[in-house]
């Protein structure tokens, strides 16, 4: 074989979830009885609609025409010689319509959700950018739309709850526990349980019972499949390492699973998940399930999971929203037990200097969410060296968080 | 079928359902608002005609649960030192040997109501020990569907395990859910989560009845049951009515208990 590129290869090793929705042990279906039956028939439902030409036509064609895609493979020159990295490639999904990588999941499960013939939608939300993008994809579509979000959230992100109401969307404030992104998809769910004859539940990340883990990930992989074609056409044979940050996880394993599934394991890069470590992987501050947590159940799945003594899910913390989950998905715990991917924790201030450099550096303004992905871009250059090759998900832009940089003191 | 009906016979729970009348399941939360308070309450429960007792172990993500079983489960997770599966297992080995030796009678045969996780982080095997040791007589996990069992199943022997049959659920999965129950099959009346509501679900004769077509065992109601006029219209269909939030409520005054139960257990048929 030629210098070429990160071609798809013959050999395709990985495959998950089974038929169950198990990846290794991880993931399952934990849920009450009320809400199994239209699991299964929402499983029935997207392989049908996997399996239907018109379907992928019309995803393909908002995808390209409403979100903007494919994104832009950018190689950020400035920023590789502040890190002293050879080269630094960021996927730009920060450039898509609503500004984060989350709609490509809601257009496809909204186009699920119409082509099953239901009128109504609901979503959780941490940060906002999965509220705003199912609001938005909700008004496009004409579908009804209701967002669960944790009242902390509602006071750290209060621009997008702006935007969701402005979008026609109901936000419904969730104060149980510690107002946070688990808590609002608690309330989802409990509202799902309450409605789910004519509600769609529009899951925001790889999380939840099977088949959301699948199906999500199978939504957001159009984000690694255009990388590693764009980096063909740019004729980069070789890469170090691929990078992305994980909450539940979506933007990562969007990044991560072609990877896996195309490329040979000879040729794919080192992929490093960065949690949020909050204040300190030492303190109880932080939201980093991989590293710190047990294997458990929450939400209905079996992952690893931040929890005390007695089984209950702790609260987890950081200065991101939509990192600030005591779980993680299913198939990154495989992909942790199985050593397909590494991951490691960055705290708030890691990542609030990240920012503050790709801001400075190239004029890009992240969302704190992705910043703790750049974050992993110095302690890369120490172990690659000044001819390191990385690609970072931008899985976000940084407009939603001016006021928590600026409570963090950046910009004077 | 001879097996299934051997060990029915041989069900602690099976055997608490009358044959004249529908069977009163009152449904307390372990550790509310204090362990002592709660394990009164057990007895008043008790003593004012549950015929069996379910009880809820405190959990921080209770998905099935409204309001009132949350909040509760929250305050009593509070208490110095928590709150959990471990300490609800002895709240009811303490009720169970105390109320064999007050009147010789039997107590109501305890059914442990916890979310998964809990039993999980105590271990399976382990839990089961526990139960049985306690004299707990069965479990209902409402996040565990029967396709997700197999390993509890395993290790439970003869404790009871109750799975729950929804509105929702197709013919299929009725046979699937009454064929795992054991002791009971727990219908839920609504979607919806736990806690009152001020009328009944519609439908719930021809519910009950979807059940029986796959079960011997006897199937009680539940979910959004709390007056007793409600459990008199569902005792009228169904093999035993369960009321949870409405006595959860009254938990902080076990006289209360006492008062509502027996007004509940009138209304079941028990005089």
């Amino acid at each position: 074989m030629s210098a070429d590129p990160l071609l798809p290869s013959a050999e395709l090793a990985y495959s998950a979830p089974d038929a169950a929705g198990f990846y290794g042990p991880y993931g399952g279906t934990f849920v009450p009885e009320t809400v199994v039956p239209a699991l299964a028939e929402l499983a029935a439902a997207y392989e049908e609609a996997q399996a239907d030409a018109s379907f992928a036509g019309e995803l393909a064609y908002l995808l390209r025409d409403y979100v903007g895609r494919p994104s832009p493979l950018y190689r950020a020159d400035r920023l590789a010689e502040a890190v002293g990295l050879g080269a630094v490639w960021l996927k730009r999904e920060d450039l898509n319509h609503t500004g984060a990588h989350k709609i490509n999941n809601t257009i496809g499960q909204c186009l699920l959700a119409r082509r099953m013939g239901k009128r109504r939608v609901i979503a959780e939300t941490g940060a906002g950018q999965h509220g705003v993008a199912t609001a938005t994809t909700a008004a496009l579509m004409g579908l009804e739309c209701a967002v669960f979000m944790g009242t902390e959230d509602i006071r750290r992100q209060a621009l997008n709850v702006y935007k969701m109401r402005l979008l026609g969307a109901e936000v419904v404030p969730v104060p149980d526990g510690a107002g946070t992104l688990a808590d609002a998809v608690t309330a989802a769910l409990r509202h799902w349980v309450e409605r789910v004859e004519d509600t769609f539940y529009v899951i925001g990340s790889v999380v939840g019972p099977h088949p959301y883990p699948a199906m999500v990930r199978d939504f957001q992989a159009i984000i690694g499949t255009e990388t590693i074609a764009q980096l063909a056409e740019k004729e980069i044979a070789h890469v170090d390492a691929v990078v992305a940050c994980v909450g539940g996880g979506s933007n990562a394993i969007g990044m991560f699973y072609p990877f896996l599934h195309d490329v040979s394991a000879d040729r794919r890069p080192a992929l490093i998940g960065a949690e949020a470590a909050g204040l300190g992987l030492e303190t109880d501050k932080h939201g980093a399930a991989l590293t710190k947590g047990q294997p458990g159940v929450m939400h209905g799945f079996y992952s690893y999971l931040l929890q005390d003594d007695a089984g209950n899910p702790l609260e987890a913390y950081s200065i991101s929203a939509g990192l600030d989950y005591p779980g993680v998905g299913p198939e990154h715990s495989y992909l942790k037990d199985s050593g397909l991917v590494r991951y490691e924790g960055v705290t708030d201030a890691e990542a609030i200097e990240a920012f503050a450099l790709l801001t400075r550096t190239e004029g890009i303004i992240p969302a704190i969410e992705s910043s703790h992905a750049l974050a992993l871009l110095p302690r890369l250059a120490a172990e690659l060296g000044p001819e390191g090759v990385v690609v970072v998900n931008v899985s976000g832009r940084g407009d939603k968080d001016m006021d928590i940089v600026r409570e963090a003191g950046l910009g004077g | 079928m001879g097996e299934r009906s051997e060990r029915a016979s041989r069900s602690r729970l099976t055997a608490a359902f009358p044959r004249d009348r529908a069977a009163l399941i009152t449904y307390l939360m372990a550790g509310y608002p204090d362990r002592a308070m709660s394990l009164e309450s057990l007895h008043a429960a008790a003593r004012a005609g549950s015929d069996v007792i379910e009880l809820g172990v405190p959990y921080g993500d209770p998905l099935a649960d409204g309001p009132v079983i949350a909040e509760a489960a929250a305050i009593a997770r509070e208490q110095g030192g928590g709150f959990g599966l471990a300490e609800s297992i002895s709240l009811a080995a303490e009720f169970i040997a105390g109320t064999r030796g007050a009147d010789g009678e039997e107590p109501p045969p305890i059914v442990l109501m916890t979310y998964l996780n809990p039993l999980m982080r105590f271990g399976l095997q382990r839990a089961a020990e526990a139960m049985r040791e306690a004299g707990v007589a069965g479990i209902i996990v409402p996040d565990m569907p029967p396709e997700a069992a197999r390993p509890w199943l395993a290790v439970s022997g003869d404790i009871d395990t109750v799975f729950l049959a929804a509105p929702t659920s197709t013919d299929e999965r009725m046979a699937v859910v009454a064929g795992a129950s054991a002791g009971f099959v727990y219908c839920v009346s609504t979607t919806g989560t736990t806690g009152e509501r001020d009328t009944l679900a519609t439908g719930i004769s021809a519910l009950v009845e979807r059940v029986r077509a796959h079960t011997s065992l006897p199937v009680a109601v539940g979910f959004g049951v709390s007056t007793p006029e409600q459990v008199a219209e569902v005792a009228r269909v169904a093999d035993g009515v369960i009321v949870g939030s409405a006595i959860v409520k009254r938990q902080g005054d076990p006289a209360a208990v006492e008062e509502m139960v027996r007004s509940l257990a009138a209304a079941a048929g028990r005089t």
